[in-house]
């Protein structure tokens, strides 16, 4: 949520440019450029055997990724000092027999490698171990705090990817003049703002309340509690302003400035000047022709962006006490609650992986020009 | 995106660059090399100039550098110290002062000034670090190709599509509380997106006949890469990093507000965290979270602002639209 998130479009458009140039490239002996030239030039929509194999290779290297995750959420959380047994005793005075059974309990007197495979094992049969704080099944916990996570983040991301793209339209089609250094400057400044920080202020500002203004919304949490029925969805919808308006706010700039700096790509393009001559009105020439084209590398940001949204939430989900995922990983964290965390760390690191699958995998079919 | 650079041989081949010169007196290819040097420098800033956004960005970095530099000077070194406090715990902004006092009684403006020295160290180095990482592994991975270049950006892919916020708390909550874990922890993290665009850019140089003729006249892996690539990436890498330091500071924001950082130092992010555990929201005190935040944005603006500037400077297709 902090703009540490890569340019997908941007590295993507990069790639093309490169492959572009590689593939008419003078240099190298002709015998060898032309099979290579072939090769790398990817999969065409019409040529369906290759596509599959594209396809393929983005689900193997997908798979691989998933196995890379498993093994970091192995070892890295096993790098904490500390023995986990004398943390789940909690400094009570225990016998070393009785620490003796709890290691074997848990199979920690097993050699690593036995851990590990085991632990693969369990992670792909759904079983993620037993939760240190809450003691309940770690997978329990992730199933109850999803649904909280995804009301949450999931009207977020709906809201912030039509406001981008419609923003970025607007500032694009009428660039340089008020409107557009305007919308820029505004969304650059809201991107440079921190999430948290941004959730902090509009709690004291809205909450709390400051000078004549009274506190109109709830300080966190998903519910009061004490309704039911349509009073309820009412209640959650009071209780969801603030942080949907936090994550809107620090999400949109993304969305816009790429959406914008496509369009902008496309509007000096031969084909809107044919459109203008046929005799369309701007705004035709805008929404069907300009748009569709500009819109590919959104799309790609879209299926990023929704990958991060199981996980994107850590911090405004802290701040506001929400009952999601992400306030669930920080609670973990101040523990350290190790199952929890390596739960947690395995479903954002799934999540954004099967996203950007699935981005890959629908790219070559919506620009047949970028099949790497 | 062609650089000045682009064209001209090493410094070892005189032969062509004097050709392209009216016949002055003869100098070294060295000197050559370093007019040459100077020449672009001074186009660079010529058109860097025309975009005001830019020269605003940079503004501020200077004031906010140089505050940071002068911070003993200016507010003094015992302002982090809890046991001399000058006033009362959570005074409200006044004369004496001018943005109050945290729990501890100690002056707010002076703590923000010291917390600009950890998040700019921070954002520096961290930037530093993960462009390093970056550029490394593109060059590399653009130069070899074959088995070592697949394994790599197959590395380079995984780290990619890693959470970054995630893989920085988990680096960061397994290692000791300190700032280089913090640094370490986002240059780790954050390097893959610059080696995607390196190699991509390698690859595109590589293909360029003077690559060929650089390789006929029997230069080594080594001398291709650095004297022939390397000099046409780091423009690339130059706007890359000023943007990745706008992110890293922010992440540094976000880790020590998490309680990752350095307990021992005062940070911009730190200062919210001790905001909030003081109770600085319920309360209601918005002197004590608002001027941390602002100076956050203001800086990662300010970066993101150059960033941009030095971006469509270097690169022309950029630079017509927007």
């Amino acid at each position: 949520m902090t703009g540490a998130e890569s340019n997908p479009a941007a590295i993507l458009a990069a790639e093309a440019e490169a492959a572009r140039t590689d593939r008419g490239a003078p240099g190298g002996p002709a015998g060898q450029a032309g099979p290579r030239g072939r090769r790398d030039s990817g999969p065409r929509a019409r040529d369906t055997t290759a596509y599959l194999q594209y396809a393929a290779g983005k689900l193997g290297g997908a798979l691989v990724s998933m196995f890379a995750v498993l093994v970091t959420s192995f070892f890295l959380f096993r790098l904490i000092p500390g023995d986990p047994v004398k943390q789940m005793t909690g400094g009570r005075r225990v016998s070393s027999e009785q620490l003796e059974a709890m290691r074997q309990e848990f199979g920690l007197d097993q050699p690593v490698w036995q851990q590990f495979t085991a632990y693969c094992g369990n992670v792909l049969t759904g079983d993620f171990g037993t939760s240190y704080q809450f003691h309940a099944p770690v997978m329990d916990k992730i199933t109850e705090a999803l649904p909280a996570t995804l009301w949450l983040t999931g009207t977020a991301y709906v809201l912030y990817t039509l406001i981008g793209i419609w923003l970025g339209t607007r500032t694009a089609w009428r660039n340089g003049r008020l409107g557009d250094r305007f919308h820029t400057g505004l969304a650059l400044t809201l991107y440079s703002v921190p999430s948290f920080w941004l959730g902090l202020l509009l709690i004291i500002t809205f909450s709390v309340g400051m000078g004549p203004l009274p506190g109109l919304f709830p300080t966190g949490g998903m519910e009061s509690g004490d309704e039911s029925g349509f009073a309820y969805v009412v209640d959650v919808a009071h209780h969801m302003v603030l942080p949907v308006l936090t994550l809107v706010a620090v999400g949109y700039a993304q969305t816009l400035l790429v959406m914008r700096s496509s369009l902008l790509d496309e509007m000096g393009s031969d084909y809107l000047t044919t459109a203008r001559a046929k005799g369309l009105r701007d705004d035709l020439v805008r929404r069907r022709h300009a748009v569709p084209n500009a819109l590919l590398p959104t799309v790609t940001l879209m299926f990023v962006n929704l990958g991060t949204v199981v996980a994107g939430a850590i911090l405004v989900e802290t701040v506001f006490s929400w009952p999601g995922l992400g306030g669930l990983f920080y609670q973990a964290l101040s523990v350290p609650d190790l199952p929890l965390v390596q739960g947690l760390f395995f479903v954002f690191a799934t999540a954004v992986i099967l996203m950007n699958t699935v981005a890959d995998v629908i790219y070559p079919l919506l620009d047949p020009r970028v099949g790497r | 995106m062609t650089t000045e650079t682009a064209s001209v041989p090493a410094p070892q081949e005189p032969e062509n660059a004097e050709g392209n010169r009216p016949p002055q007196e003869v100098k070294s290819p060295r000197a050559l090399a370093w007019t040459r040097r100077r020449h672009s420098a001074a186009r660079f800033w010529r058109e860097y100039r025309t975009h005001r956004a830019g020269v605003v960005g940079l503004a501020a970095l200077v004031l906010i550098a140089l505050a940071a530099l002068g911070a003993p000077l200016l507010v003094g070194s015992d302002a982090q110290s809890v046991t001399e406090a000058p006033g009362e715990a959570m005074q409200a902004p006044s004369g004496e002062f001018p943005l109050g006092t945290d729990q501890f009684g100690r002056d707010l403006l002076a703590l923000l000034v010291w917390g600009a020295r950890i998040s700019l160290t921070v954002g520096l180095l961290a930037a530093f670090l993960s462009v390093a990482i970056g550029t490394v592994v593109g060059i590399t991975a653009g130069h070899y190709r074959g088995w070592y270049a697949t394994v790599i950006m197959r590395v380079t892919d995984w780290f990619l599509v890693m959470p970054t916020l995630v893989l920085a708390i988990a680096l960061a909550s397994v290692m000791d509380r300190s700032v280089w874990t913090i640094i370490l922890a986002i240059g780790v993290t954050t390097w893959p997106t610059t080696a995607r665009l390196v190699r991509a850019q390698t690859l595109a140089v590589e293909s360029r006949p003077y690559i060929e003729r650089a390789r006929a006249l029997g230069g080594g892996h080594g001398h291709i890469m650095a004297r022939h690539v390397l000099p046409n990436v780091m423009p690339l890498v130059l706007a890359q990093t000023t943007l990745v330091i706008s992110s890293a500071i922010l992440t540094e924001a976000t880790l020590a507000f998490l309680g990752l950082g350095d307990p021992t130092v005062v940070s911009w992010g730190g200062l919210l965290q001790d905001a909030r555990e003081a109770g600085a929201v319920s309360a209601g005190d918005w002197w004590y979270l608002a001027p941390p935040g602002i100076a956050i944005a203001v800086v990662a603006l300010a970066f993101t602002l150059c960033g941009r500037a030095v971006e469509s400077v270097l690169n022309p297709r950029l630079g017509v639209s927007r």
